[in-house]
């Protein structure tokens, strides 16, 4: 049985820097990232912190920043009580030139056996990556509700 | 079959701006699937039970199948066998499912490679790896009408357990 983990994989024509600038820039993710702002000054050991609305949802702490290759920060959700007691996870950007384009490795781990958020974090994902790629290809996010992510493959 | 027998091991679920017909065709198709998933040719007789072929760039059948699940535009399984001898007598049988859903604007395809053996993630690497590149490739295509190269080669450490297990590979 391997670790409870999400992983993801993206390829995406654009370039390492565009991509950087999309994961880390709040002009970027609240088109995305649906509507949330993010917000860092990205230093190892600064604070991150996604906001919707006024209110923050997640935050954590930068753990590796190295522009336009990797980039990965602790990772605690703030807004739904059900979830606020699962342990602090991790997210892990991996961006690299492939060809003529880029391939995108997120990887979301240190989750708990049989806690809800594994689940939740896995339906989020390929919605917020596939309105990123979306974003960055045709310069238009693909409008998905929030209501469509509620259902969808519970990976364990 | 007994498809409860069969567990998914694999699942990537990617979201693509366009009609589920449009995504069904796509992925049914050799005319759209030549153009995102490195030249090779879907072929499929579209009937529950029709014959499911993915031929490569070269002609020969690299996955022989067939259709079990046919409800288009929202469902389809196929057998997803390749053709390496010695493959499904040491693996088993490989399902395939598309789950089509429409989600907004967007339509929500969730792919699921489902086997009834357990595998290793030595095994499961290829899937792993080739499913996000034809995938990205299928929603590019529809997205902006072109779908870039992703040159996909069967991943070291997959064809090293394949060969361990006494399984032909190219």
């Amino acid at each position: 049985m391997s670790k409870p983990q999400f992983v993801y994989v993206s390829y995406i024509e654009t370039t390492p820097e565009k991509l950087w600038e999309a994961l880390t820039s709040s002009e970027f993710t609240r088109q995305y990232w649906f509507g949330a702002e993010i917000r860092s000054d990205w230093k190892i050991g600064s604070s991150f912190a996604l906001t919707l609305d006024g209110e923050i949802t997640d935050s954590g702490e930068i753990l590796e920043a190295d522009p336009p290759r990797r980039l990965s920060y602790s990772f605690k959700h703030q807004k739904y009580e059900e979830l606020r007691g699962e342990p602090i996870s991790r997210v892990v950007f991996t961006i690299e030139p492939f060809g003529s384009l880029v391939r995108l490795t997120v990887l979301h781990d240190g989750f708990v056996e049989g806690g809800k958020y594994l689940g939740a974090v896995s339906n989020g994902w390929p919605a917020i990556l596939s309105g990123l790629k979306s974003l960055l290809e045709r310069g238009k996010v693909l409008a998905i509700p929030r209501a469509a992510l509620n259902k969808g493959f519970d990976a364990k | 079959m007994n498809i409860d027998r069969f567990k998914p091991l694999t699942v990537y679920t990617i979201y693509i701006v366009a009609t589920p017909e449009k995504v069904w065709e796509a992925l049914t198709s050799a005319e759209f699937s030549r153009k995102y998933f490195s030249g090779f040719a879907v072929e499929m007789e579209p009937k529950l039970g029709g014959t499911f072929i993915v031929r490569a760039p070269d002609g020969s059948e690299h996955i022989i199948g067939e259709v079990f699940e046919y409800d288009p535009p929202k469902k389809l399984t196929v057998t997803w066998n390749v053709n390496w001898p010695e493959l499904v007598e040491r693996l088993g049988t490989t399902l395939v499912t598309y789950e089509i859903e429409p989600a907004g604007e967007a339509v929500r395809l969730t792919m699921s490679e489902r086997h009834d053996h357990p595998l290793s993630d030595d095994i499961l690497s290829g899937g792993r790896t080739g499913w996000p590149a034809i995938l990205s490739g299928l929603k590019s295509l529809l997205e902006t009408g072109q779908a870039p190269q992703i040159k996909m080669a069967p991943p070291a450490q997959m064809l090293a357990a394949l060969k361990a297990m006494g399984i032909k590979t190219p």
